[in-house]
C-alpha cells in the first residue's frame, strides 16, 4: 500500500496495521522498531492514564464550570466542622481548556502513529529495510531538523501565550468578577459582557468609549510628535555645518540608555506637587512660592504631561532610528531643490518628509501600535490619574492600564477580558488598513 | 552678509541643542545628586543638596533589614543570565527554521506569531500565574523558576530581526557545506551561527536586560515574596507612601548602581543591532 493516513489504515492495513488503530505503536513494535513502538504505546497509555484520573471529569464540568458550593460539615468524631471542597469555575475553566489543547496534541501524535504503522507496512511488502531508532535520530539532525529545533519553542508558545490567551479570551463570555461574588463560582453568559461595554448609556460603556477615544489621539500624538520632531533633531544634528555630531548624539543616547521605569519613576517624582520641577520653578520666582503646577492632577495638564514626558521618552529613540535613513537621501534632489531657489522648509515638507514617509511607514505603523499598547509609560508616570470619584477609569488611562486596573485592583476579569479582545481588534484593523493603503506595500520601487 | 547668516543660523542651532541637551540631561543629573544628598525624603526645599555623602549607597547594601537590595541584585542577574540561554536557543531555532528549512507549517507559523504580537501582552498574564502555580513554581525559590520560564518561554514569537540577518547570509555557503557532507544541524552550528555573532550579541543583551527592565511581570509573580523580588519590584516597593520618606535617596543610589551596568550593555548592543541591520556579509 502506497496511501498512509485513516482510510489506508483501514481499507488496505494488514491485521497489525488494524491493531495499531486500536493499540498505538503495535505495528511499528510487531515489525521491529521497538523504542518507537514503545514511545507510541506510551503516549497513548498517559493520555488515557490523564483522562481516566481527572480529564473526563473536568471536561464533564466545562459546560456549567461546577456547581458544588464550599460548605461546613460536621464532623461527628472529630467535633470539629470540616470544609468540603467546592468546585473552583477558575480551574475547571484551566484545567478543561487544558485537556483540550492535550486531546489536540494527541490526535496528532495518534495520527503519527497510523501513518508510521501504514509506512512500515509499505516497507515490509517492498521487502526494504526498516529505518532503525538510530537512523530516526540522524534524521532528526537533518531532514526532519526543524522538529529537533521547533519543538522547545512552539511549547512554551502554546503553554505560555496561546493557552492562556484562549483562557482568557473564554473568560469574556462568564460572569467571573466581583459584581455579584462570582469569584469562586461562574457561569457561561454568553455576550453579555460585550453587550455592556458597547452599552453608550451604562457606567462602563461611557468610560470604555472615552478610554478608547483618548487612546486614540494619544498614539496619534505620541507618534507624529515623535517622528517629525525627532526627525528634526536628526536633521540638525547631521547638518554639516554641526560640530561635536558624537557628543550631541551622547546626550540623547544617555536617556535610553536609563531603564525606562527608572526615568519615568524619577519623572514622577519630579512633577509631584511638591516636587522637584516645582521647586525648581519656586526658587527661580516663576511661580509663586505656595502654588505648584498641577501635572498630574488636571485632566488637561496631565494629558499633556504625559504626550511630552513621552517625547522626552521617544524622541532619542527615534533619532537613532532615522539617521540612517536620512543619510541615504539621494543629494542630487537636495541640490537641485536648493537651485531651484527652495528654503529649507519646502526642502523639508516636499522632499525629506515624503521620502522619510515612504521608507518609514512600517515603522510609523509599529510605533502607533506599541503606543496603543503603552502601559509602561501610562502606569509608571500617571498612573492614569486624575481619576473621576466613582469611575474606574481615570482621564489618562488607555485601554491598556484600564484592563490592567480592572482585572488586578477591581478583580472584574470578565470585563477586562472583553477589553483586551477589543484592543486587539482595535491594532488589527488599524494595521490592516494601513498597511494595504501604504505606498511601500502598494508599489515597492514607486518613490523617485 | 551671507556668513554673517550663516554665522546667526549656526549660533541659533547649538543654543537650541544646548537647551534641549540640558532638558534630556536633567533628570539623570538630578538623580546622581539625589543619590549624594545628606537630607532624605523626597520633598526638599533646594534644587542641589546642602550637603554631600556617599552613605545611601552603603546604606543600600548594608542596611538588608527591610528591603535586601544586593540580594534583589543576584536574583535579578540569576534570572537574567538563565532566561538569556534559553531564549537565544529558542530565538536563533526559530530564526533558523523560519529562513532556512521548508516544511508545512512554515507560512501559519510565522502568521500566527505576528497576530500573537498584537495581543496585550500582560492580558494573559493571571492565565500564567495559574498555570504556574498549576506546575508548582508559585512558591519560594521555585518563583526564580518561574520567571526564567516567564520571561524566555514564549520568546520564540520575536524572531523576525534574527530571522531577516539570517536571509542575509548567502545560500552558497550552505550547499557548499551540504556537498562536503555536513547535515543542517551542523550548517546551523557550525556556519550560520558563527556568522551571525552581531545577531547572537544583540539576541542575548535585549534578552538578558528584559527582567531588569519588566516589573509588570514580576510584581505578578513575586506577590508578597519579599525574599525573591527583583531590583525593578524592589524599586517600586522603596517609592511607596510608607517607604518613600526613609528610601528615597537609596532608591536613588539605586537607580545609578542598576543605571550603569544596563547603559554600557544598551551602547554595546546598539553596536551589534547597527551591525546586524546592515546584513551578514559585506560587498
Amino acid at each position: 500500500m502506497e496511501k498512509s493516513g485513516f482510510k489506508a489504515a483501514w481499507c488496505q492495513g494488514d491485521r497489525i496495521t488494524k491493531c495499531s488503530l486500536l493499540l498505538m505503536g503495535s505495528s511499528n513494535f510487531l515489525r521491529g522498531q521497538y523504542i518507537k513502538g514503545f514511545i507510541f504505546l506510551s503516549v497513548q497509555i498517559i493520555y488515557i492514564g490523564i483522562m481516566l484520573t481527572n480529564g473526563f471529569s473536568m471536561l464533564a464540568k466545562l459546560p456549567s464550570l461546577g456547581e458544588a458550593i464550599q460548605q461546613e460539615v460536621w464532623n461527628e468524631a472529630k467535633g470539629i466542622y470540616e470544609y468540603t471542597a467546592g468546585d473552583q469555575s477558575l480551574l475547571i475553566l484551566l484545567f478543561g481548556i487544558s485537556i483540550l489543547f492535550l486531546t489536540i496534541a494527541f490526535f496528532m501524535v495518534y495520527r503519527t502513529n497510523v501513518k508510521s504503522a501504514c509506512h512500515v507496512q509499505y516497507l515490509k511488502e517492498k521487502g526494504l529495510a526498516l529505518p532503525t531508532f538510530k537512523q530516526d535520530i540522524k534524521e532528526l539532525f537533518d531532514s526532519r531538523l526543524h522538529v529537533l529545533l521547533l519543538s522547545a519553542p512552539v511549547t512554551g508558545i502554546l503553554v505560555f501565550t496561546i493557552l492562556p490567551l484562549i483562557f482568557m479570551i473564554t473568560m469574556a463570555f462568564t460572569n467571573y468578577s466581583k459584581i455579584d461574588q462570582h469569584l469562586i463560582l461562574f457561569d457561561w453568559i454568553g455576550l453579555k459582557n460585550f453587550a455592556e461595554v458597547l452599552d453608550v448609556s451604562g457606567d462602563i460603556g461611557r468610560q470604555f468609549w472615552g478610554v478608547l477615544g483618548w487612546t486614540l489621539t494619544w498614539a496619534i500624538f505620541a507618534t507624529i510628535l515623535n517622528y517629525i520632531l525627532g526627525m528634526l533633531l536628526a536633521i540638525v544634528i547631521n547638518r554639516k555645518e554641526t560640530k561635536g555630531k558624537g557628543f550631541w548624539r551622547f546626550c540623547f543616547i544617555l536617556s535610553i540608555a536609563v531603564p525606562q521605569f527608572v526615568s519615568l519613576m524619577i519623572m514622577r517624582t519630579m512633577l509631584q506637587p511638591e516636587g522637584a520641577v516645582n521647586i525648581l520653578l519656586r526658587n527661580l520666582h516663576l511661580i509663586e512660592a505656595s502654588a505648584s503646577l498641577p501635572f498630574f492632577t488636571d485632566p488637561t495638564w496631565a494629558r499633556i504631561t504625559v504626550i511630552v514626558i513621552n517625547l522626552w521618552v521617544g524622541i532619542p529613540f527615534t533619532m537613532i532610528q532615522v539617521s540612517g535613513i536620512l543619510q541615504n537621501i539621494p543629494s542630487e534632489l537636495y541640490e537641485s531643490a536648493k537651485v531651484d531657489g527652495a528654503n529649507a522648509f519646502t526642502i523639508f515638507t516636499k522632499i525629506t518628509l515624503p521620502y522619510m514617509l515612504f521608507v518609514t511607514t512600517p515603522y510609523l505603523i509599529t510605533t502607533f501600535m506599541s503606543n496603543i499598547n503603552n502601559f509602561n509609560v501610562i502606569y509608571l508616570l500617571s498612573g492614569g490619574d486624575p481619576t473621576p470619584v466613582g469611575m474606574s477609569a481615570g482621564k489618562t488611562d488607555l485601554l491598556v492600564t484600564w484592563l490592567y486596573k480592572l482585572t488586578i485592583d477591581k478583580q472584574y476579569y470578565n470585563l477586562g477580558a472583553v477589553i483586551g479582545i477589543f484592543t486587539f481588534v482595535v491594532l488589527a484593523v488599524i494595521s490592516l488598513l494601513t498597511y494595504r493603503n501604504t505606498q511601500s506595500y502598494k508599489d515597492e520601487e514607486g518613490f523617485m | 552678509m551671507k556668513k554673517n547668516k550663516k554665522r546667526m543660523v549656526n549660533g541659533s542651532v547649538y543654543s537650541g541643542l544646548s537647551i534641549l541637551a540640558v532638558i534630556w540631561l536633567m533628570p539623570i543629573f538630578w538623580v546622581i545628586l539625589t543619590s549624594l544628598r545628606v537630607e532624605r525624603g523626597s520633598y526638599v526645599t533646594t534644587f542641589f543638596p546642602k550637603a554631600f555623602t556617599i552613605d545611601n549607597y552603603v546604606h543600600l547594601f548594608t542596611d538588608t533589614g527591610v528591603l535586601n537590595f544586593p540580594k534583589m541584585f543576584m536574583n535579578t542577574l540569576i534570572i537574567a543570565s538563565a532566561s538569556c540561554v534559553v531564549s537565544c536557543f529558542f530565538v536563533l531555532s526559530v530564526a533558523y527554521c523560519t529562513s532556512r528549512l521548508r516544511f508545512k507549517l512554515r507560512k501559519p507559523f510565522m502568521n500566527i506569531a505576528m497576530i500573537l504580537g498584537l495581543f496585550p501582552g500582560f492580558m494573559s498574564m493571571i492565565a500564567v500565574y495559574y498555570i504556574l502555580q498549576a506546575l508548582g513554581l508559585s512558591e519560594g525559590v521555585m518563583i526564580k523558576a518561574a520567571l526564567i520560564l516567564v520571561y524566555s518561554a514564549a520568546s520564540g514569537t520575536g524572531f523576525y530581526i534574527a530571522k531577516g540577518f539570517f536571509d542575509t547570509i548567502p545560500k552558497a555557503l550552505d550547499e557548499a557545506a551540504l556537498l562536503d557532507g555536513a547535515n543542517k544541524w551542523q550548517i546551523f552550528t557550525r556556519i550560520t551561527i558563527p556568522l551571525s555573532r552581531p545577531i547572537l550579541v544583540y539576541t542575548a543583551l535585549s534578552s538578558f536586560l528584559a527582567p531588569w527592565v519588566d516589573f509588570i511581570f514580576a510584581r505578578v509573580i513575586c506577590r508578597a515574596d519579599a525574599s525573591q523580588y527583583t531590583v525593578s519590584i524592589g524599586m517600586w516597593r522603596m517609592l511607596e507612601y510608607t517607604m518613600i520618606d526613609a528610601w528615597y535617596t537609596r532608591f536613588a543610589a539605586a537607580a545609578v548602581c542598576v543605571s550603569i551596568p544596563i547603559a554600557i550593555l544598551f551602547v554595546v548592543m546598539q553596536k551589534f543591532y547597527a551591525e546586524g541591520m546592515s546584513g551578514a556579509v559585506k560587498g
